[in-house]
């Protein structure tokens, strides 16, 4: 097997895989609905619509400290 | 010390809207120069023979893509960051005297460096690797530049108040770090008065790759320019504008998530249909055109997303001309990302390589897309950063109307000189002796190029009525806090 084989062998195994990643990214996401923190997702459009520096954060970094 | 509240500080935001809005002008009157040029020769040498050096057409078509893609986009593209950034992370750049030096300091240097480039590109210097022409000390200049804006980047996201980065930061991430890659890889040179100890000029350098490597790595970056300087940024632009304006929360978050990912994963790999037909290897120009086909769908899921983020909310279109520019712009973006893929075809792409048709897709997507996204966010941040409202709520329609017009007129002449081009070329006879000569094609597309040359021309008109509307805004009447929630207060 030259280079270039090997070359093109690599290239297919390596997109399989991020095709692999990325159809489970999208099952985890719909399946799970919410991240780690317990925020639905879909509550982070409120960054951009509740956006003045006196607004609370969907999810504040303090609140990290405080746990 | 006195004790106000804490404000977003938009110093840094508003000299990027100035840069945006003088190299806008800059940029697209020499486009629109360069159109006629097309079309009537005799506009070469406009200035007598003695300036012809400087007015011809090869000498000012570099200084319109660069002064267009990294003056005017890329104006647009600090001034919404230094604007969306510290919104969506909210934190304040008053809150650092750090990140407020860096800032100032970024815009500076830029400065300098785009009067580097308007000077040496005038004077005829220049690598000739298209998007990448600057020269080595300038090269070096943009590497500080761009590390400047990656410390004011990551240093507010670092001090930030919310926790979850929102999608448009995601997009700007991206943008830095796709651009930082890229134009590392392919400004690659070898200053040649150094390395041969002495001959020629001190600025001169020669690509450190030769031949269908070097053809390779300029349309990877080529591409992925397109890529991460009018896409991807352009995408964090609307996904914080319209649902800002609109008052709308995004259609989908999750949607908005996958179609980032789908983005970054497919972009990298498609580069490859600016080689079609040349010499690099088979493979390569068979997987760029399948990944550029398969590119449709995360843009499509970015566009899609948008214009759903208006679901039951259409009224707002027609009342508002900033929601127009939006959805119209959001509207581009499928149009030229459905256009791109079929030329990257193969077959296709024997036909639109080297004709006009691959101008029209240029433009359909910078002009509809890219202008117009970069305009509204500019007309959102207005009464933002000034604190009045927009001057002129009739002229900003007008304005939209006559842009509408000039796109049209550009991409639909620019379609049929294309394609009539590219069919004139490859028509033979039943010998196989070519049916046309080239100046034949020149005759038959006089009328588009005049066409195009109009179209470009109601643009120009359209950015410097929004350059008026902006400047107006500065001494309109000013709002109160309450009339900035949403949707942006307009007078008459
Ligand atoms: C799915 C997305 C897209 C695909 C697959 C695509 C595909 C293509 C193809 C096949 C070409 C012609 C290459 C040639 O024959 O010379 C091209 C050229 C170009 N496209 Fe796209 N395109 C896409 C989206 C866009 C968008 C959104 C923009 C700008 C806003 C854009 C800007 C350009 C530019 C500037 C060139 C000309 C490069 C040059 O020759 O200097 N493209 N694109
Ligand atoms: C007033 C509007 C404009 C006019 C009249 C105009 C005109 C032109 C002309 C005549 C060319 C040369 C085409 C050729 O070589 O055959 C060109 C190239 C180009 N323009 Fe524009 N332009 C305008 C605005 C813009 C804007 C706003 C952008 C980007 C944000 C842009 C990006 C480009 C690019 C990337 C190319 C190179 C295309 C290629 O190599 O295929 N233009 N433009």
């Amino acid at each position: 097997m030259d280079i270039a084989e090997l070359q093109a062998y690599g290239y297919f195994a390596l997109t399989a895989t991020l095709v692999v990643v990325l159809y489970g990214y999208i099952y985890h996401l719909y399946s799970k609905k919410k991240d780690a923190d317990g925020h639905d997702y879909e509550d982070y459009s409120n960054m951009a619509l509740k956006d003045d520096i006196t607004d609370t954060p969907v999810s504040a970094v303090s609140d990290d400290k405080e746990k | 010390m006195e004790n106000r509240p804490l404000e977003y500080d938009y110093t840094v935001a508003k000299m990027f809207m100035f840069t945006t809005i003088v190299l806008g002008i800059v940029g697209m009157l020499i486009g629109v120069i360069l159109a006629f040029q097309l079309a009537f020769p005799s506009v070469n040498t406009i200035l007598g023979e003695g300036l012809a050096e400087y007015t011809n057409f090869s000498r000012l078509r570099p200084l319109h893509t660069d002064a267009v893609i990294f003056g005017f986009t890329l104006s647009g593209i600090f001034a919404t960051w230094y604007y969306v950034g510290q919104r969506v992370l909210k934190v304040s750049m008053a809150e650092s005297g750090l990140l407020m030096f860096l800032g100032k300091l970024h815009f500076w240097l830029y400065l300098i460096v785009v009067a580097a480039v308007v000077v040496t590109l005038f004077m005829g210097i220049t690598t000739s690797k298209e998007y990448a022409e600057f020269e080595w000390p300038i090269d070096i200049a943009v590497v500080v530049v761009w590390v400047l804006w990656g410390m004011g980047l990551f240093g507010l996201i670092g001090i930030r108040r919310e926790k979850s980065l929102y999608i448009s930061i995601w997009y700007y991430i991206a943008t830095f770090l796709g651009i930082a890659m890229l134009y590392l890889f392919n400004n690659m040179e070898i200053p040649t008065y150094f390395a041969s100890g002495g001959i020629g000029s001190w600025w001169h350098s020669v690509s450190m790759y030769a031949g269908t490597n070097d053809a390779l790595v300029q349309w990877w970056y080529g591409h992925n320019a397109v890529a991460f300087g009018f896409t991807v940024p352009i995408v964090a632009m609307i996904y914080y504008f319209l649902p800002k304006e609109s008052g709308q929360a995004i259609y989908s978050y999750k949607l908005s998530l996958l179609s980032f990912w789908g983005l970054m994963f497919v972009y990298l790999w498609a580069g490859g249909h600016h080689l079609l037909y040349s010499t690099v290897p088979d493979w390569m120009q068979t997987m760029g055109s399948i990944f550029s086909v398969i590119l449709i769908l995360p843009s499509w899921g970015s566009a899609i997303n948008m214009l759903l983020t208006m679901k039951g909310e259409w009224q707002q279109v027609a009342a508002s001309p900033l929601i127009k520019f939006m959805i119209l712009a959001s509207t581009f973006y499928m149009f030229s990302t459905l256009e791109g893929p079929i030329q990257a075809i193969k077959s296709v792409n024997a036909i639109a390589h080297f004709t006009d048709w691959i101008v029209g897709h240029v433009h359909d997507g910078v002009l509809g897309w890219v202008g117009f996204m970069i305009m509204a966010s500019l007309f959102h941040m207005a009464p933002r950063v000034f604190k009045r409202e927009i001057y002129s709520k009739s002229l900003m329609a007008t304005q939209f109307w006559i842009q509408t017009l000039g796109v049209v007129l550009y991409f639909t002449s620019m379609w049929i000189a294309g394609i009539t081009q590219g069919m004139m070329w490859r028509a033979h006879d039943e010998f196989g002796n070519l049916a046309y000569s080239f100046i034949d094609t020149v005759t038959v597309l006089h009328p588009y190029y005049t066409i195009r040359g109009v179209g470009g021309l109601l643009y120009l008109v359209g950015f410097l009525m929004f350059a008026y509307n902006i400047y107006k805004t500065m001494s309109a009447r000013p709002v109160e806090e309450s009339e900035l929630q949403n949707a942006s207060p307009m007078g008459a």
